[in-house]
């Protein structure tokens, strides 16, 4: 199920060195056009369909086209992601339309304070994660 | 100023203290762990291949945390469970040192912003403050998992400082000392964006870079060769870069062969843990009821109340030989009942359940499902085991021989003083990494990496004063790192067509070529995930010729200079794989692969861990037998999943 950009709607990032697309696949896939200034998937075959450029696109230029050897044609999903939330959208061949709805984070985006109010760290020669100073570690 | 060009890299020297290569759930709580302990006086460097924000296997989402115990269940039952999915041989000390440390993992991960369900009447309490997860399974939790990655990497990249984060820096190997014998000095690597080559010194180094995927011919060969069921961009790494600096590896011969659904590789846990669905042959029999007796000859893992993954696939393989298939996943019969006791709005929720299990993990199984026009509740779906996996998070147990807790009372050959270290000093792994102990998924991997950067700080304190001195010449390595783009750059010209030329070999066809081998000779899908002694030594003469050639991989760009070496990596994990198979000379495994040759499992002579080493000087494998024992005591029934 490999990305496609879409070509009118995808503006390299506005001439970013990195597009957002290019910025998160996670297998280095999508590659920008220096010429055109458009993103496209470098490398189909090796796509792992898992949407992390459609859902990071600030045009919403990209979209996934099943694998055509062996996805009947027609289908399609598409994410549409906020902070807190995401949105699906599942077109079926036969032209039927779910929509699901899902929260994806309880918090703010970038509010984590990762040793906010936790306990220092204490004895680095004990079996303790610093997190779980006091308790008593259970043994075999 | 010189210009940097391809073929003609900066070369970055850089110096830390600790450096973790990997950006999974493994380092990114090896990261929140290290610098806790660390302070401002350690150095602390990440680097990883992709972006951190959707790197490793939980880049895409998760619907579930496999492995959360709660108040009320046991370590040793986990480690129960553990050994029973994995036929007895597993390291009791590594696995109930995840079990005593996952949850507070999980807390984390619901704190720093991870939605949680809740059973009815503990909504919005917090699992640490008693909320009721609900459970998939014994050892499940449900999640809204689509952010997972983006939660656990934010507080990743807030405790160690954004500065001392690298992403798309592909290291390829790890570098020993000059001055002390089998101990890490440093590592090296490339950035595949930039003409800058790394090089690293550190006093200690984890390497976690996930398991490894396609090492075997997938089943989609065309473009759905990237609709891998593990992440398509693992490559072996993590066992490779070990294994040449002389880790010792262990039980390399144990592999993953889900059962998913077919094609888009969609998971089945919640299908049968959560809906309660069954799996059933053409004709609508139970395949695992219908086989019980053949799985009697595996006794006593038969009798494990969830029955190991591996018998499950050996029945439904029986099925899929005798012709009984395809095998279906019962889906409508499973909501049909479900819906019996429940509302029109009950039933809208389950379904939206239902298509969450896959648009949190495998968004393309939901793409399959609505190019096909398959509803759950009207739809039976097939099943199919796939192409082999090498992993030792999930349910297979691969990996590096690591130092276990010191405070278990473990045999003395165990643990040398470092939790999770490697047998070289100064390396650490975790996750998928740490071999003879599955079953740890997310929240485990994510523990098992603060462990070992705990151990890490401490073993950094410990060897203050080391001066890392890189073994080999820097330009000469640095000169082998580059050799595909200088192939390339010497012999493109000399055909017409730059892809067809007998100088040099595509990454591309390479892998291919490792592929077809390890499939025709290795148990692949191709075999029914059969093979025997003569087809091992077959494919090691094959395989060999293979590493020989992979000298010759051109890279015509950075991004494939990147899969050279992935490729390269996964020649080395499937060469430890094959030779591992070749060794253990019984079935202990079957529906993941058969040694047709032996095809019963032996427990008197092979309950026993194969480990493997490397010798770094002369380049030659060493293979042995290592006496396993439990730990826990071990009853099967009552431990399930």
């Amino acid at each position: 199920m490999p990305t496609f950009v879409h070509t009118d709607k995808c503006d390299g990032c506005k001439g970013g060195s990195v597009t957002a697309c290019m910025y998160i696949c996670p297998n280095n896939l999508m590659k920008l056009d220096t010429t055109r200034m458009k993103a496209f998937n470098q490398e189909p075959d090796q796509c792992w369909e898992c949407q992390c450029c459609v859902k990071a696109c600030p045009q919403q230029a990209i979209e996934v086209r099943a694998y055509q050897d062996f996805v009947p044609m027609g289908g399609a999903v598409i994410p549409m992601r906020t902070d807190t939330a995401i949105m699906w959208t599942i077109k079926f061949r036969d032209g039927e339309v779910k929509r699901f709805k899902f929260p994806v984070r309880t918090t703010p985006v970038g509010s984590i304070n990762p040793y906010d109010g936790k306990p220092e760290a204490a004895d680095l020669d004990s079996p303790l994660l610093f997190t779980e100073a006091g308790k008593t570690l259970p043994t075999i | 100023m010189t210009e940097y060009s391809f073929g003609n890299p900066e070369i970055i020297e850089i110096e830390t203290d600790i450096l973790l290569i990997g950006g999974g759930m493994a380092s990114c709580g090896a990261a929140y762990e290290a610098k806790r302990w660390a302070g401002d006086n350690v150095k602390i460097t990440l680097v990883d291949k992709a972006a951190l924000d959707r790197s490793g296997a939980v880049a895409m989402g998760l619907s579930a945390i496999n492995t959360y115990l709660g108040p009320d269940r046991d370590p040793q039952d986990y480690c129960r469970m553990v050994s029973a999915d994995l036929m007895g041989i597993t390291r009791d000390d590594l696995v109930y040192d995840v079990g005593r440390h996952v949850d507070d993992s999980v807390h984390l991960f619901e704190e720093w912003g991870l939605p949680v369900w809740k059973d009815k009447g503990s909504e919005g309490m917090a699992l640490k403050d008693g909320g009721k997860p609900v459970r998939s399974g014994k050892w499940q939790i449900m999640i809204n998992g689509e952010g997972y990655k983006t939660i656990v990497a934010e507080a990743a990249k807030k405790a160690l400082g954004i500065e001392n984060i690298i992403e798309r820096c592909f290291i390829v190997k790890l570098l020993l000392d000059t001055n002390e014998p089998n101990r890490i000095a440093g590592a090296v690597g490339f950035s595949v964006r930039e003409h800058k080559l790394y090089v690293f010194k550190a006093n200690a180094i984890l390497d976690c870079c996930g398991g490894a995927v396609n090492l075997f011919r997938p089943r989609s060969t065309g473009e759905g060769n990237g609709r891998t069921w593990y992440p398509v961009w693992n490559a072996g790494s993590t066992y490779a870069m070990a294994a040449e600096v002389g880790a010792e590896l262990t039980m390399m011969e144990n592999r993953f062969v889900p059962a998913r659904f077919k094609d888009g590789y969609g998971p089945v846990g919640a299908w049968f843990l959560l809906f309660k669905s069954q799996a059933v042959n053409a004709f609508g029999e139970n395949y695992v009821v219908k086989n019980a007796h053949m799985l009697a000859d595996f006794a006593p893992y038969d009798k494990a109340t969830v029955v190991p993954t591996c018998l499950r696939n050996h029945a439904m393989l029986k099925e899929m030989k005798d012709g009984n298939g395809p095998i279906f996943m019962d889906t409508p019969t499973a909501m049909k009942k479900l819906a019996e006791k429940m509302t029109p709005a009950e039933i809208k929720h389950l379904e939206a359940e239902a298509w969450e299990d896959f648009l949190d993990m495998c968004i393309g199984q939901a793409g399959v499902w609505a190019g096909m026009n398959i509803r759950p509740e009207q739809n039976m779906s097939e099943l199919m085991p796939t192409e082999p996996y090498l992993l030792g998070s999930h349910s297979g147990c691969c990996g590096i021989w690591v130092s276990g807790p010191e405070d278990i009372n473990s045999p003395a050959e165990w643990k040398w003083g470092y939790n999770r270290m490697t047998t070289v000093n100064g390396l650490f792994t975790a996750g998928d990494g740490v071999g003879a102990s599955g079953h740890k998924f997310s929240s485990g991997s994510h523990a098992e990496g603060r462990i070992a950067g705990k151990a890490m700080v401490k073993f950094v304190r410990d060897h203050n004063g080391f001066k890392p001195s890189l073994k080999g010449d820097i330009n000469a390595i640095a000169e082998e790192i580059y050799k595909p783009v200088r192939t390339y750059l010497e012999h493109k010209d000399k055909t017409t067509a730059e892809d067809v030329n007998p100088n040099y070999i595509l990454p591309r066809l390479l892998q291919q070529r490792l592929q077809k081998l390890m499939d025709e000779y290795v148990a692949g899908t191709s075999t029914y995930y059969n093979t025997n002694k003569v087809m091992l030594e077959t494919g090691l003469h094959l395989l060999t010729m293979l590493k020989e050639d992979s000298q010759k991989m051109r890279a015509k760009d950075l991004h494939e200079l990147m899969r050279a070496w992935e490729n390269y990596h996964r020649i080395v994990a499937a060469e430890a794989h094959l030779r591992h198979i070749l060794y253990r000379e019984e079935t202990r495994y079957p529906g993941f692969f058969y040694r047709a040759d032996f095809p019963k499992l032996d427990d008197a002579n092979w309950k026993v861990f194969v480990n493997s080493r490397i010798n770094p000087e002369t380049g030659e494998w060493e293979m042995k037998k290592v006496q396993h024992v439990d730990l826990v005591t071990k009853r099967y029934e009552g431990q399930g999943h």
